[in-house]
């Protein structure tokens, strides 16, 4: 009853080819999308904005590039934290490099720049296949956060090898730097998001997204109804580094403001964004911003209910936050494999027949 | 011969003895991996929690005393008395195969037939809860391990080689801890290759892995065959953590030793038990001397973190399932 | 449903909590971004329980700080960039007065947040060495000394022991490859230059447990001296190796963070002899910890698990406490108010002196060097000890005394450092 698509009827192909096809679903995320963008810039304040608002936007891109990667084309990767900083060195370059270069571009460009580097490292995974590929994707990210900390270029020869995002406007508003207000650099990050969701999705509805998710239920198969594996597994690698580069630009310029490689970026990091694509679910554009927000709040909210609310001392609460994500983790594995994106289909299914069962 | 050629003999006997202890942590891995399919990623954490558990036992530590004098305002830390070595180590091995057991019976059990990558975040997610559990039950403090393996340079090997290289070299420098921990890894993978050859048991192991569907129609019990791998795995983690934990104290950062290993499997194969001690040898030594010889001179130094998988990749682009790996036949 | 209970739960918690500790302002607030949990846990703890001690000592035996009680917000890092950046959000609000972020990589965040909010930091022996220019970092203070002086220090103890001659002498630089690791270079370079020894870097990787091609060839090239910026499992592991390849140990110094009963117990007797920089007293032969024990510890009140008493991190953490407490006086007596802001406390770090007397008073005689603080120097005198292991006693021993650093040089690299962070990120140059 909540959720029908009786009488829901479509008269063109464009109406039944949109991204969402049933009207209860384009309005909620149209109401969605006006909450986000009319709403929560009003009432934000500084600890929403940088503990967990911006957090999750960020690492809703990079959740979105690697399951571009992981969950589209089939190729697990665990090399998103040395991606990550490529975007963030690149992003940092630009700006110093070009002080005059809009920083949206900066950004941008430096998802240019780490799409071209994961297609070199992808380059492998033609002949490596399964958990050697996933092991030799940590090649990457071993051998980028030595090169970033290695190489005095890239932190510009500064004494100690930290990176800092110098000021940086857009249209007049502080979008970088030490004097940013929260309700402008989320909508920053906001925008970015959404366009590069939808840009995800529809990708991967059309023919690059096929090809993908053929390469990814059967290599072989896909090769020979056609599929060029090369060019399909190549572009998964750019498009996926590309969100990638951006989320890390993003994580440093904007979020983070000051950087060290081995810190941030560490293989801490790739793992962190795997657990979103896999608790969000694989192959799915709503699971990664799902996996998202799990990942990003779980670990605050018990910080604040058991620290702030019960008293804790903070040693055994993080110790205790440790063992509870773990152990959530196992439990919704074991409960809903195929993440939280598979968790709400069958509450639409649910949905759907509520409050009638059959 | 000049007293450079002679260094870096040495520095390719250290490397071969690391590569032994990569060898030994790989080991866990292909362990499991062979009889379940499962990448187990908490090997490292279990490592770390079977040093702790060690020592805990040892120097008799109250489990989850800090949570306890938290909740209770209680001061109790020591049980005040200190357990034999020996008998420790045996209490460890009770405690690791009740490890084993729970681990099947929660979490194996409900995620039979799914795909490798979620068996694969489940383990994940076992090595955040061991991690955290872990510290709650014995704390997160340094401690140090004691179990009588004497540390340092041997200096019998060095004064004994000190005459081939000239004025500027000064024998071979081999640490007796590493030659200890050398000798009870070989003892370890013999008598572990000596079980899967030999024993019943061992046979079971190897037809679970060769195909679980045959093994099964056979009369093998899948469930009980995932409890003496994971055992043994949790023992093989014992000796491994005691290995490290010896040289630089139980601590957070033994978990990470579980990143040396996985070069050594992708050079090795996942399904090779030769696979892994020989990657492991080849690691050990290639980073060492890659270090030794134009990483320090001439990038810098720090390389080995990464070198060790840069030649893994390399070598998998022209052999996709490692050294000894079976052959990737795939059909469509 | 599920997943709407969680986020539900999720939201309304996450909501609530950061609000439902609002703050008393009545009471002053300081943070303690402590990490008990992660790689350098172990570190983090001593440092976290004295920093705690001190303030509970303050307020049980003086009733607060000029009348206000100290009330101490502890979050935990974890050692962790993004965890601290959340420490800070949700403590700013409740009137933090100043954050001691202790990890170099969360203190180069917190710089450019600092200044924007005006709540200072306190960076004592860490963080970014150039904020010794108060004039370019308004905020941020690291009195009594930094990594700068710490390399300095280790060359003037060489020069104490070979009677100011190093010439031709080779000293071996043992570093975290980090961004804390790499601070000593720069400044052990110039001195290089200056005094005429070779230098030689050598890199440890993260986390450090593998640190046997490093002191392979340490004993190859036999340095005169070896020195380590290490931090964490490194420096155990390091000295171990050093006492694997019996090096000798009078001839490695450590810098302050390599220093710790942690770092040479692992090794036991063999690491007897080992130096370590220090900016403060060690051991427990103080009169304050006569009323620590009477008023925090006999109370039951002890941070942790309290078995850190008179460890050389504990020390450091009542130090850093007692230098804030000083701080909120001397900004109490500025503004003639109790209840300070954090702008006041920064007035107050400033304008802050301490004496002799002063130390000798609140129960610390010489525990630390006599300083004062100025616009024009936030980093104090740099004046460091050198203390050495006694693994006979099981306790550090200072054999020198608080000495004079090279000002010359660090001077011209601190301006070189800092004007091109003006320059970078447009701060103007100015005392207020």
């Amino acid at each position: 009853m909540l959720y029908r698509e009786v009488g829901d009827f479509k008269t063109t192909y464009r109406a039944d080819g949109q991204t969402f096809p049933i009207a209860f679903d384009r309005w909620r995320y149209y109401v969605v999308l006006a909450f986000a963008f009319l709403v929560v810039p009003f009432i934000i304040n500084d600890y929403w904005a940088n503990a967990i608002l911006m957090p999750f936007l960020i690492y809703a891109i990079a959740a979105i590039g690697l399951n571009i990667l992981t969950g589209y084309c089939g190729q697990v990767s665990l090399g998103t934290g040395g991606f990550m900083a490529v975007g963030a060195y690149s992003c940092y370059k630009l700006m110093t490099g070009f002080p005059d270069l809009n920083i949206l571009f900066c950004v941008l460009l430096s998802g240019v720049v780490t799409a071209l580097v994961g297609m070199l490292f992808g380059l492998p995974s033609l002949r490596i296949k399964g958990f050697y590929l996933a092991v030799a994707t940590l090649a990457a990210q071993f051998f980028l956060v030595w090169l970033f900390n290695k190489v005095a270029w890239f932190y510009n020869y500064s004494a100690s090898g930290q990176i800092n995002a110098p000021e940086r406007t857009l249209f007049g508003y502080k979008i970088t730097g030490a004097e940013t207000s929260a309700p402008v650099t989320y909508l920053f990050c906001l925008v970015l998001v959404v366009v590069l969701a939808i840009i995800a999705r529809n990708l991967t509805r059309g023919h690059l997204g096929r090809s993908w998710m053929a390469i990814r239920d059967m290599d072989i198969a896909a090769e020979i109804i056609g599929v060029n594996p090369l060019k399909a597994k190549l572009t998964a690698f750019g498009i996926s580094s590309f969100y990638i580069g951006v989320a890390g630009a993003l994580l440093f310029s904007v979020y983070l403001g000051a950087v060290e490689v081995g810190e941030v970026f560490g293989i801490q990091k790739s793992f962190l964004v795997l657990f979103m694509v896999i608790i969000g679910g694989l192959g799915s554009i709503f699971g990664s911003f799902a996996g998202a927000a799990f990942m990003v709040l779980l670990p605050v909210l018990l910080k604040n209910v058991l620290v702030g609310t019960l008293g804790w001392p903070t040693d055994i609460a993080t110790h205790l936050e440790f063992a509870i994500v773990g152990l959530l983790i196992i439990v919704f594995l074991i409960l809903e494999p195929h993440g939280l994106a598979q968790l709400w289909r069958v509450i639409k299914e649910k949905l759907r027949l509520w409050p009638f069962p059959h | 011969m000049p007293a450079s050629f002679y260094y870096g003999v040495e520095v390719m006997l250290n490397g071969l003895m690391a590569g032994v202890m990569y060898s030994l942590v790989a080991l866990g891995f292909v362990l499991i991996f062979k009889a379940s399919g499962i990448f187990n990623y908490a090997q490292g954490v279990m490592a770390l929690f079977a040093a702790q558990t060690l020592v805990g036992i040892q120097t008799g530590i109250v489990p989850f005393s800090h949570m306890i004098n938290a909740a209770l305002g209680t001061k109790v830390h020591y049980f005040g008395w200190n357990v034999p070595t020996l008998i420790s180590i045996l209490l460890v091995v009770g405690v690791m195969i009740v490890f084993a057991i729970l681990v099947e019976r929660l979490i194996l059990k409900h995620l039979v037939n799914q795909e490798p990558i979620i068996l694969f975040m489940a383990t994940i997610g076992l090595a955040y809860f061991m991690e955290g559990f872990g510290d709650l039950m014995w704390g997160a403090e340094i401690k140090t391990l004691d179990v009588g393996i004497p540390q340092g340079g041997n200096v019998f090997i060095e004064e004994s080689t000190a005459f081939l290289g000239g004025d500027d070299f000064y024998g071979f420098y081999l640490d007796t801890l590493d030659i200890y921990a050398t000798v009870a890894a070989v003892l370890l993978v013999t008598s572990l290759v000596l079980f899967s050859q030999y024993t019943k048991t061992g046979r079971a192991l190897r037809a679970v892995a060769d195909d679980h569907q045959a093994a099964l129609s056979v009369g093998i019990s899948l469930r009980t065959i995932w409890v003496i791998v994971w055992s043994i795995a949790g023992f093989v983690a014992l000796v491994a953590g005691v290995m490290w934990g010896a040289k630089s104290g139980v601590q957070f950062s033994l978990s990470l030793i579980a990143l040396k290993a996985l070069p050594v499997l992708m050079l090795g194969g996942f399904t090779s038990i030769p696979g892994a001690i020989i990657g492991g040898l080849i690691i050990g030594v290639g980073e060492k001397m890659f270090e030794f010889l134009i990483g320090a001179p001439f990038l810098g130094g720090a390389t080995e973190n990464w070198f060790a998988y840069m030649l893994a990749l390399i070598f998998l682009v022209f052999r996709p399932q490692g050294l000894f790996g079976e052959k990737i036949i795939e059909r469509v | 449903m599920k997943l709407k209970t969680l986020t539900a739960m999720a939201l309304v918690g996450a909501m609530t909590a950061p609000f439902a500790a609002t703050p008393a302002f009545a009471d002053l607030v300081f943070p303690s971004l402590s990490y008990r949990t992660g790689p350098y846990a172990a570190n983090g703890i001593p440092f976290a329980d004295g920093y705690e001690d001190y303030f509970k000592l303050v307020n049980a035996r003086d009733g607060g700080i000029g009348g206000e009680m100290v009330k101490v917000i502890e979050c935990e890092t974890g050692y962790n960039t993004e965890k601290g950046v959340e420490c800070y959000e949700s403590t700013k609000g409740e009137g933090a007065l100043v954050y001691q972020p202790l990890s170099t990589g969360i203190t180069y965040q917190l710089i450019p947040k600092s200044a924007a909010d005006g709540i200072p930091l306190h960076t004592m022996g860490y963080g970014r060495t150039s904020a010794a220019n108060g004039k370019v970092f308004n905020t941020v203070f690291n009195y009594p000394a930094n990594y700068w002086n710490g390399a300095s220090a280790v060359v003037n103890h060489l020069l104490d022991i070979n009677d100011g001659d190093i010439k031709g002498k080779t000293l071996a630089l043992v570093y975290h490859n980090s961004a804390y690791g790499k601070e000593p270079i720069r400044t052990l370079e110039e001195l290089s230059k200056k005094h005429g020894f070779k230098l030689s870097l050598l890199a440890v990787d993260h986390p450090g447990q593998e640190q046997k091609s490093q002191w392979l060839q340490i004993r190859r090239e036999k340095p005169d001296y070896v020195t380590m910026w290490g931090w964490g499992v490194m420096n155990a592991t390091a000295i171990q190796e050093a006492a694997n390849i019996r090096y000798p140990m009078e001839n490695f110094i450590g810098v302050w963070w390599s220093g710790s009963e942690n770092d040479v117990k692992p090794v036991g007797a063999k690491a007897d002899g080992y130096k370590a920089l220090n900016f403060h007293g060690v051991g427990d032969d103080f009169p304050v910890y006569d009323d620590l024990k009477k008023y925090v510890y006999d109370e039951g009140n002890a941070t942790g698990a309290g078995d850190q008493h008179g460890t050389v991190l504990y020390n450091r953490g009542m130090y850093a406490a007692m230098l804030a407490v000083e701080a909120a006086k001397k900004a109490q007596e500025i503004h003639d108010t109790a209840d300070i802001t954090p702008a006041m406390m920064r007035d107050g770090m400033e304008a802050l002196e301490i004496t002799e007397e002063a130390m000798t008073e609140l129960g610390l005689p010489n525990f630390g060097p006599a300083f004062k603080v100025s616009c024009e120097n936030h980093g104090g005198p740099g004046l460091a000890s050198v203390n050495q292991w006694d693994a006979k006693a099981g306790k550090w021993n200072q054999i020198s005394d608080y000495a004079e650093t090279d000002m010359d040089v660090i001077g011209g690299l601190i301006d070189e450092d800092s004007s091109a962070y003006a320059k970078e990120n447009k701060v103007e140059e100015a005392c207020s």
